[in-house]
């Protein structure tokens, strides 16, 4: 049996003893010892994923947060050494997570924070020019397709998660949220500070579809028969403003590529 | 192999880079001798993170630290991070890599955690594989570290001085002297830290390493050292590290601090108090060496 098998099977579940090939300290198997590692490893996960989630644990108090992260640290260990990346589950662990029940949206608030360190470290490139959108006559403007920018997110929720999200960071009062108003929330970073868009929940189609490379057009009729709350100027003109694309292309001649 | 090109941290004092210090680094307020980051916080695509280090790097000299690479592991070393590493060694051209005599990852999980190896022949002939890869990879010599270790193995048959000193001759690579895990180790095995320091092969040190540790205790009730880089330098350590410059004169020296971390300012201090032994031990070395001449 190889060392560092037994050595990672007893630091990842108290329940294991520690590994047989410790030397013993007065004929004793040093556990106190062997714990710094169990403790390193725990807590240091659990510190990656307060940072990257700092909101949920805001929203749960500390030791709740402890908690649930230390469950799913033993479900969930790490692939790989890049901190940055660690929780992409934890979203997920938080919707299934039982003592967490109580408030449901706390599992897409966890994917709002996770997209947003997303996009954070995502490439860097220029975003679209919106003056630049001048150059097409307006018979062009069905065909136009966007190429989002590569840390461009965009998700939607059956809950106030943006609303949440800006309430926590001291914009506007939690009080005054309805948590069961669905939205959805445009993620971009255009330089290298990460912007958060709350929107209908109507916007998502669009964005969704034009972000994923569909003509303005198909994407404007996307938009949920006889919703009222789509604003199909404002959405465009958000898309161009907020730094959401790097680039237009018009459908018919896509060979040419970006302008 | 050897590598003979590659450039060197200059001899003096820097600091652990942290994202909230980049502003008076870069206006001049501050001015340490080069800055230490850890690599695996730099292998995203783009955004903030590599903007700072670009900007960086045209002011300091840079020493690249590994945390994940796991050269002591059982597993093969993981391509995809080598290939990570050469991309940001090739694209920041650091004065220095450095990674741990430890290991991280087995199998699929990554601990996160720099873990023990047993010190024995098996053991050493994988570590030095393991470094030979890695500097034909990267294409540099690397500065290998000591570890701080809180438990030890009943297979070792070897003194970790003599661990390190046997890889650092078969592989050509550099040791990376961290003085706090010297103090950390020697009190949780009840070993000799100054004997450890006069036992280490000084010529192939590229850097010193100086934190903070915090005190637990073991099984048995003994005073049980946890390198914890939450606080200033200890005591112990400072008189650790100026016996060692008096021995090796003037290197390279980092104050690492990596949780709790203090305002910039408090960390040039520390920085400050490191370099005025730097000088202190250097010069009178040099004067006991010029008397003997």
């Amino acid at each position: 049996m190889s060392g560092q098998v037994d050595f990672s099977r007893a630091l990842v579940d108290p329940n294991v003893p520690p590994p047989s090939g410790l030397r013993k300290e007065g004929g004793r198997i040093p556990s106190r010892r062997f714990n710094v590692y169990r403790n390193n490893v725990t807590v240091s996960l659990c510190d990656a994923l307060a940072q990257t989630f700092p909101v949920v644990r805001q929203m749960v108090g500390d030791e709740f947060f402890a908690a649930m992260a230390r469950e799913f640290v033993l479900v969930h260990p790490p692939k790989s050494p890049i901190m940055s990346g660690y929780g992409e589950e934890f979203p997920d662990f938080v919707r299934a997570f039982g003592p967490a029940a109580s408030l449901p949206y706390l599992a897409d608030l966890a994917r709002l924070e996770f997209l947003q360190v997303e996009a954070f470290h995502a490439a860097d490139a220029a975003p679209f020019e919106p003056g630049l959108l001048a150059t097409f006559v307006s018979e062009q403007l069905a065909d136009l397709r966007f190429r989002a920018h590569p840390a461009t997110r965009i998700i939607t929720s059956a809950f106030a998660v943006a609303s949440l999200w800006f309430a926590h960071h001291g914009q506007g009062d939690l009080g005054d949220i309805d948590p069961a108003r669905p939205e959805t929330v445009l993620i971009t970073r255009p330089d290298f500070a990460v912007r958060i868009y709350r929107l209908p929940q109507g916007a998502f189609p669009f964005f969704s579809s034009v972000l994923a490379g569909q003509p303005l057009g198909v994407g404007a009729q996307e938009a949920l028969p006889g919703d009222e709350t789509f604003d199909l100027p404002g959405a465009l003109a958000l898309l161009l403003e907020s730094g959401a694309t790097e680039a237009v292309t018009l459908e018919k001649d896509a060979e040419h590529g970006p302008i | 192999m050897r590598f003979s090109s590659v450039p060197r941290l200059p001899a003096g004092v820097g600091i652990g880079f942290k994202p909230d210090f980049f502003d008076g680094l870069v206006d001049g307020t501050h001015r340490p001798a080069f800055l230490e980051v850890h690599a695996e916080n730099y292998m995203g695509a783009g955004g903030l993170p590599h903007f700072q280090l670009g900007r960086l790097r045209e002011l300091y000299p840079i020493s690249l630290h590994g945390v994940g690479l796991s050269i002591g592991g059982e597993r093969p070393l993981d391509r995809e991070h080598l290939n990570r590493l050469r991309l940001l060694i090739d694209r920041y051209e650091p004065a220095s890599f450095s990674e741990h005599l430890a290991w991280s990852s087995h199998d699929v999980a990554y601990f996160n955690d720099l873990l023990p190896v047993a010190y024995n022949r098996d053991t050493l002939d994988r570590v030095c594989d393991h470094i030979d890869l890695v500097q034909e990879y990267l294409r540099c010599r690397m500065l290998l570290e000591n570890p701080s270790t809180y438990v030890e193995f009943s297979s070792s048959t070897m003194d970790e001085v003599d661990f390190l000193a046997a890889i650092a001759r078969r592989t050509g690579c550099g040791l990376l002297l961290d003085v706090n895990n010297v103090q950390v180790s020697c009190v949780n095995h009840r070993r000799d830290p100054f004997a450890y320091l006069d036992a280490f092969p000084v010529e192939a040190v590229g850097e010193i390493h100086l934190g903070g540790h915090a005190e637990d205790q073991d099984d048995l009730g003994d005073r049980l050292l946890i390198d914890s880089h939450d606080r200033p330098v200890d005591a112990d350590v400072w008189v650790l590290y100026a016996r060692l410059v008096r021995r090796m004169g003037p290197c390279a020296t980092l104050i690492e601090w990596d949780n709790d971390v203090p305002p910039l300012a408090e960390l040039m201090s520390e920085a400050r108090r490191a370099g005025e032994i730097l000088h202190a031990e250097a010069l009178e070395k040099r004067q006991n060496t010029g008397h003997r001449a």
